[in-house]
């Protein structure tokens, strides 16, 4: 078994399990319990820092669990195993008329994963995290016995387990609402701002007519541009309102090899024609799902554009009140510093409640942004916009992190206090050790 | 391209034989699956079904190193599907080189799994299908079949058996109308291959599950899966014994 691919997707920290078991059947788990250490669930990695990682630990991987159970065609309801990605649902299910209630930013995650870590996308205004869409799960722990979870059966256990970072047991199977979609594209809108407060006032205008919105701020940009950017949003759109182009033809492009492609004259670059490429105000489009939620996605493996050092990825929710200078702040700290990140991310949350007790999205606005990891630099620069968030009573995402301090993050989730009871005494994380050690 | 609308699986649980079982019961074919392990059955069954197949499919946990039970496991299947267009058989296990080295013994037992009962099972099918003039029976042989190699040559042996003996079968039933198709699948990244290191020239059980419904469908004699190993397999049967024998393969 080669163990060098159970990485997680920043590629830091460079850590290793000391075992790997893949599992194929529902019914044919390892006995947990005879298993030497700590376990933790693997799905593929998505998890930007530590959460995914065990080290000298064993991970379950359970990517091969990837069977269909059952579907209401009136409902929508479906039941699948942990391993099943969200791309294999979209491929099956859009052409019958359904999508994904929510999807994240990358469309090859698996259902164990996103409800393991409860992920938003762009409609969380609207529809909350992927946990509010579970309505049951059953839970495998290392006792050996399997509890069916949901809001009335376990609800304890139902709530940990969403956005519980796999450390509550190991989900085999999920059943979820997915949506009515009436095609595979989007109707989508670019709007250019050129600030924070612009982004604001787009964002309000926006809100209640779209189902779908996301913006991309330029992070190379300081002085009178800082805060420009992209205010994208969308609505699905249905054949009766609009030309449909055809299908496009699926192929992923390879990413070739490990090379820090991406330098502050590279993202300075990229910024400046991403930003420009658009010359109007607003421009208009019909474009498929996989452009319009995962444009990531069409390079297998973009993440080895930083480099074999990794990267790391932030992100914080800070509430609404003095989020602009919240903002502002922040991009200022980045574009000061130097730090490249050619891709950083705004968005606002809604105030839909996930039943999730370590849940991550609340009212308020996120930022997300990737910075190359250039050893202490990098994270002394990202302690400082800690300070930032923390100030604006902001909390950071655990999913998306290999660094924040245990203090921090028992104060960011002081519902962690009630979780550690539900969390199963064989399991644990590179992640989990690092917050309860520092 | 033929109708296919009754089709029958041997190792119907294999990450490549489920996938080319969702391909048929996409086309709304009623399928018979056949597997050691009812449960794992039952779990592809249902896969089948959500994933658009609103075909009839029948289970049976069966041995296929049961000889004696081929001729009416086949029939029973005719009956209950009320005939049969295909024939896939995808059963196989891929046993160590180094362990059989040691005992010997065990290689009775891996080539009746991957070669004689094959061979049993397409010939009991073979009469039925002769009498018809038409269908398909397809078996999974392997690259592994095309030369032999000091690192799995009893597998490949076995694998090769079941080629020579498709192609005089092919030879047999060609003038009956009867399609005969040989699989070769190269490296596939599937729970049989799960301890091996991975490179570029593993393909995914969806893609060669899916080329061998295309081949059957298309009345192909000898399928590589993916087809580039046509050319690889080509090179290697075509390196002088005396130089072969020395390589480490």
């Amino acid at each position: 078994m080669n163990l060098d691919s159970y990485s997680s997707w920043g590629r830091y920290p460079k850590i290793k399990p000391k075992d790997a078991k893949r599992v194929f059947w529902i019914n044919e788990f390892p006995n947990l319990e005879e298993i030497e250490g700590n376990i933790l669930p693997y799905g593929l990695g998505k998890s930007y820092g530590d959460s995914c990682l065990n080290e000298n630990g064993t991970l379950i991987d359970l990517s091969g669990l990837n069977k269909f159970i059952s579907f209401n065609e009136e409902t929508g309801l479906l039941r699948c195993e942990a391993g099943v990605t969200l791309a294999t649902i979209l491929d099956y299910f859009v052409p019958r008329g359904w999508f994904l209630s929510v999807t994240p930013g990358t469309k090859f995650i698996t259902v164990g994963g996103a409800i393991g870590n409860d992920v938003h996308g762009k409609n969380h205004h609207k529809m909350g995290t992927f946990g509010c869409h579970v309505t049951q799960f059953e839970l495998l722990r290392s006792n050996g016995t399997r509890t069916i979870c949901s809001p009335e059966q376990n609800s304890e256990l139902f709530s940990a387990t969403i956005g519980g970072l796999g450390l509550t047991g190991i989900i085999t199977w999920a059943e979820f609402y997915l949506k009515p979609c009436p095609s595979a594209f989007f109707a989508m809108e670019s709007v250019k701002f050129g600030s924070v407060k612009e982004f604001f006032e787009i964002n309000e205008a926006s809100d209640k007519d779209y189902d779908y919105s996301v913006s991309w701020v330029d992070c190379s940009a300081g002085g009178n541009n800082l805060g420009r950017g992209l205010y994208t949003r969308g609505n699905h759109a249905s054949p009766k309102d609009y030309n449909l182009p055809p299908l496009p033809k699926p192929g992923l492009i390879p990413f070739p090899f490990d090379a820090p492609f991406i330098n502050n004259l590279s993202v300075i670059a990229f910024c400046m024609l991403y930003y420009n490429k658009q010359f109007t105000k607003k421009e208009a489009s019909i474009v498929h799902y996989n452009p319009f939620f995962y444009p990531l996605d069409a390079v297998d493996g973009w993440n080895k554009a930083y480099g074999k050092n990794g990267f790391l990825q932030y992100q914080f929710v800070v509430p609404f009140g003095n989020d602009e200078y919240t903002v502002n702040t922040i991009l200022r700290e980045v574009v000061k510093s130097g730090m490249s990140s050619f891709l950083t991310v705004l968005k606002t949350f809604g105030n839909i409640k996930s039943p999730g007790m370590l849940s991550f999205p609340r009212p308020g606005i996120t930022l997300a942004t990737d910075f190359r990891f250039d050893g202490e630099k990098t994270l002394k620069e990202l302690a400082k916009l800690d300070e930032i968030v923390k100030f604006a009573g902001g909390i950071l995402y655990p999913a998306k992190d290999a660094r924040m301090s245990g203090k921090d993050f028992f104060d960011f989730y002081p519902e962690a206090n009630e979780f550690v009871k539900y969390i199963d005494p064989k399991f644990s994380s590179s992640f989990w050790r690092r917050v309860n050690s520092n | 391209m033929s109708v296919m609308k009754k089709i029958m699986i041997f190792g119907a649980a294999s990450a490549i034989a489920s996938e080319t079982a969702k391909c048929f019961a996409k086309e709304g074919a009623d399928l018979f699956l056949v597997d050691l392990n009812l449960d794992r059955l039952n779990t592809v069954k249902n896969d089948i079904l959500v994933t658009g197949g609103k075909a009839n499919i029948e289970v049976m946990a069966f041995d296929a190193t049961n000889f004696e039970g081929h001729n009416d496991l086949i029939n029973s299947a005719i009956e209950k599907m009320g005939g049969l267009d295909a024939l896939l058989i995808a059963h196989g296990t891929l046993p160590s080189q180094e362990k059989l080295n040691q005992n010997p013994k065990d290689i009775v037992r891996e080539f009746n799994i991957n070669g004689l009962s094959v061979i049993s099972l397409a010939s009991f099918a073979a009469n039925y299908f002769e009498e018809k003039k038409s269908g398909c029976i397809a078996a999974i042989s392997s690259v592994a079949g095309d030369r032999g190699r000091q690192s799995n040559y009893i597998y490949g042996s076995a694998k090769g058996s079941i080629s020579i003996f498709m192609s005089g079968l092919r030879n047999r039933l060609s003038k009956s109308g009867v399609n005969v198709l040989t699989i070769k699948p190269g490296f596939v990244n599937t729970p049989m291959t799960v301890d091996m290191p991975k490179n570029l020239l593993y393909a995914s059980p969806q893609k060669v599950g899916e080329l061998i419904f295309k081949a059957m469908k298309s009345g192909k004699d000898i399928a590589y899966t993916p087809g580039f190993w046509r050319l690889v397999m080509f090179i290697i049967r075509h390196i002088p014994e005396g130089i072969f024998k020395k390589l480490s393969l």
